[in-house]
């Protein structure tokens, strides 16, 4: 597909969304009920799957270290406690992470392509992402031209993707992975969202993220339907298997767990894992915690009793 | 880390309810013993006997007659509308307020799951009583007078019992009737909680009976020379009977029959939500709707994705416990029932019909079906014809709109439809030419007061709900010759 008309027939020829039956199919899902042992293992299931983020213009060397030590030990005072997946900074931060992380098994992600408005040329764009891989950035998210997605110019939108895949490489040969950011927030429609996810799948996309951070509303439960069907459809369609990634807005343990439960429902069990679902969230971690020491010592503990970052 | 994402037992609890052994008949405004004999009623989930339950006699129900005649007289026909409203209001609240114990108890009495119980049927029942307690004041607005009928006797299915009985009551006191009503014989529980509810809401003795029994109490109530009215919700066979019984008598009659309903998904339909719509069309309270969308009519260049699409989401829905909060389908109302489903799957094995039942695990006691869809039915089988009233769908396909509104049409019912499409245009003509009294378009089984529902054909007539349900409840408007 090599033109935007034959890709805009492809993506306009996949099934409509009903906005009021997707809503009310997310809310449906919401309501399931879980409780003790499910709790448990969602939770730590959660914990992992979790980026811990903070691209904010006042980071520093120090934020960025600290923010990783709390990654790789949430709760100092129980052992038991997962590490979550990745901390998630901005390029210049890469380095300092990578360095406090060393072998702990916990990623590095990093925004790149003008993050988050994506507003840039494109080989400032691939800069920014080799900058980013040079120094050690285990995955990269970046940010579609939305302006471009909007306009109808879809094979712009798809090569960048393709491009930044590439820039994706490493010298050794292997790569780093791919999260392409919709910012859905942007896109409004359940439709557009539906397109977009099935572009950047066959751009090589290897997770579909729903948004930045920095626009509202950021993940929604709708949202994340829609791309979880993409994903489960790519895989039936293709065999390939993509991620996805609700970033912005997840605040609370029940929010979590009412993603869990879609992931569960939607995609079945091969995307309950760290490798296939992320979570992009900074104060979730904290209510995370709360909630496993409420369920291992049956008390609820203050604020204070979990670090900052 | 296992993968797998087990959902714990979630209870809801049964301590709010208080089932007593056993119950009497509400008559004028007190539980009375009765003199008939009792029958029992059991949790369907577990066989087990829930209370016993008097069985009222003709002499029963005369009694119960006598006493909404007595309160009709008296008080009920001479209130004012905005008094009567004060009352429905009132019920309403309390509705509300007992929620929980109404939910928890419909789900033991009728095997529906909780969810369902305390989401759907006991809100929708409140909002039927506000809606109708708004009327009651304003009936000089809606059309058809505003002088009551007198005494309506009342019979409603097991399917919704309390949603059913909202139907039937509320709109029956806005309007200055009083009712006698009986509610099905395996769920009579929540009719008899809402007594109580009638009693705290200080409602006027006789104005609301509930009188309990099986097919021969039901006769009584029909065939009472004192009964001005008679609405019925249940099989298209006794709503047959009761027409032959009132025929000939100054009885007015509404009936809401059986259905076979036709749900359309057309090439261009919003899959995944359509799917949606197909499962709660046919698998909502476990099938026992008569509005169900039990023949799925699908375009033949989609049928095969449907189909792979609906096989998956079946595989998801969780069947067992009804009051588990993550139970998606509850158990079959009745051993009866059960048997009825049983034999016309059998029947749709033997005509050629490719049968498929989600995998799920049954519990051991109880009266449970697995929900199942027939693949590869055609207009001659039974399964396509025969309203089934469990979770089993029947799968037709169609190639052109033309053909789908034949096929959709070409039952002995219609009470309902469903259009699934994401063309505007496609949605309005068919929404023409469908034969249904309720044609939903891109949804299914959604309920709401202010919508009038019934149905054409042998589905039945008359419509409940919305201003349109007043009708059934008023004497018509004489607009007299000369003056």
């Amino acid at each position: 597909m090599r033109s935007d008309s034959s890709l805009r027939r492809f993506l306009h020829g996949l099934p409509g969304v009903d906005q009021v039956g997707c809503e009310a199919r997310a809310a449906g899902l919401g309501t399931r009920s879980i409780k003790t042992t499910s709790k448990a293992w969602a939770i730590d299931l959660a914990i992992r799957m979790v980026d811990l983020t903070t691209l904010e213009g006042q980071d520093t060397h120090g934020k960025v270290r600290a923010l990783a030590s709390k990654a790789m030990r949430p709760d100092p005072a129980d052992p038991t406690c997962p590490a979550t997946a990745a901390v998630c900074v901005y390029p210049d931060m890469v380095a300092t992470a990578k360095q406090t992380l060393g072998d702990s098994g916990v990623h590095v992600a990093a925004v790149a392509t003008a993050f988050p408005s994506g507003r840039a040329a494109m080989d400032i764009k691939l800069a920014d992402t080799r900058d980013a891989v040079e120094a050690g950035a285990d995955e990269i998210d970046m940010v579609i031209d939305r302006g471009a997605f909007l306009s109808g110019r879809y094979l712009d939108v798809h090569d960048e993707i393709a491009q930044v895949r590439e820039a994706c490489a490493r010298p050794d040969g292997t790569s780093a992975h791919l999260k392409v950011i919709f910012e859905t927030g942007e896109l409004q429609t359940y439709d557009n969202v539906r397109r977009a996810s099935w572009l950047a799948m066959m751009a090589g996309g290897h997770f579909i993220k729903t948004s930045t951070g920095k626009v509202q509303p950021a993940a929604t439960l709708p949202v994340t339907l829609i791309m979880l069907e993409a994903v489960r459809d790519f895989r039936d369609q293709t065999g390939q298997m993509v991620g996805v990634k609700p970033a912005g807005g997840i605040k609370t343990t029940k929010d979590a767990i009412k993603y869990l439960v879609m992931v569960n429902e939607i995609c079945g069990e091969d995307w309950l894992d760290p490798d296939w679902f992320r979570f992009g969230a900074s104060t979730l971690l904290n209510d995370l915690l709360m909630q496993r020491t409420k369920m291992t010592t049956g008390r609820y503990s203050g604020p204070d009793y979990f670090t900052l970052d | 880390m296992s993968n797998v994402f087990e959902y714990a037992p979630a209870p809801e609890s049964r301590a709010v309810v208080d089932i007593k052994p056993s119950y009497g008949l509400f008559i004028n405004g007190e539980f009375t013993d009765g003199r008939g004999t009792s029958f029992k009623t059991v949790n369907p989930a577990t066989e087990e006997v829930l209370a016993e339950v008097a069985e009222a006699s003709d002499t029963d129900v005369d009694e119960a007659v006598k006493a909404a005649r007595r309160a009709y007289t008296r008080v009920w026909s001479r209130m004012s509308g905005a008094e009567r409203a004060k009352y429905l209001y009132r019920i309403a609240r309390i509705i509300q307020e007992r929620g929980r114990e109404l939910a928890v108890l419909e789900s033991i009495d009728n095997g529906k799951p909780i969810k369902e119980s305390r989401d759907v049927d006991v809100p929708i029942v409140a909002a039927h009583f506000f809606y109708y307690a708004g009327w009651a004041d304003k009936l000089k607005y809606a059309g058809y007078g505003e002088t009551p009928l007198g005494v309506a006797g009342q019979v409603i299915p097991w399917n919704f019992p309390l949603l059913m009985l909202a139907w039937k009551i509320a709109p029956a006191l806005a309007c200055g009737n009083t009712v006698v009503l009986k509610p099905a014989e395996t769920t009579p529980l929540t009719a008899l909680l809402f007594a109580e509810i009638c009693q705290q809401a200080d409602l006027p003795p006789g104005v609301v009976n509930i009188v309990t029994g099986a097919g021969d109490t039901g006769r009584a109530i029909v065939s009472h020379p004192d009964v001005d009215k008679v609405a019925f919700t249940g099989s298209t066979e006794v709503g047959k009977a009761i027409a032959r019984a009132v025929a000939g008598s100054d009885k007015k009659v509404t009936l809401e029959l059986g259905g076979k309903a036709a749900n359309i998904v057309f090439d261009d339909a919003p899959l995944d939500q359509a799917v949606e719509g197909i499962v709660n069309g046919i698998f909502f309270n476990q099938g026992h709707v008569c509005c169900a969308g039990s023949r799925l009519l699908v375009q033949e260049s989609v049928a095969d994705e449907v189909m792979a699409r609906l096989k998956r989401r079946m595989a998801t829905l969780r069947v067992g416990d009804p009051l588990d909060k993550n139970t998606d389908v509850g158990a079959i109302n009745s051993a009866e029932q059960l048997a009825k489903i049983r034999e016309l799957s059998e029947i749709g094995e033997a005509e050629g019909a490719e049968r498929w039942s989600a995998p799920c695990e049954l519990p051991a006691n109880g009266y449970w079906f697995a929900p199942t869809v027939f693949t590869g039915v055609s207009q001659a089988h039974r399964i396509a014809r025969e309203e089934i009233f469990g979770p089993v769908l029947s799968v037709l396909t169609f190639r052109t709109p033309s053909e789908a509104v034949e096929k959709a049409n070409n039952t002995p019912f219609g009470l309902s439809a469903g259009v699934w499409t994401d063309k505007g245009s496609r949605i309005l003509s068919m929404a023409n030419r469908l034969r249904a009294g309720v044609v939903w378009a891109n949804t299914f089984n959604k309920f709401d007061p202010t919508s009038p529902f019934g149905g054409y054909k042998e589905s039945g007539y008359g419509r409940e709900g919305g201003r349109h349900g007043l009708e059934g409840y008023l004497k018509p408007i004489t607009t007299g010759g000369d003056r």
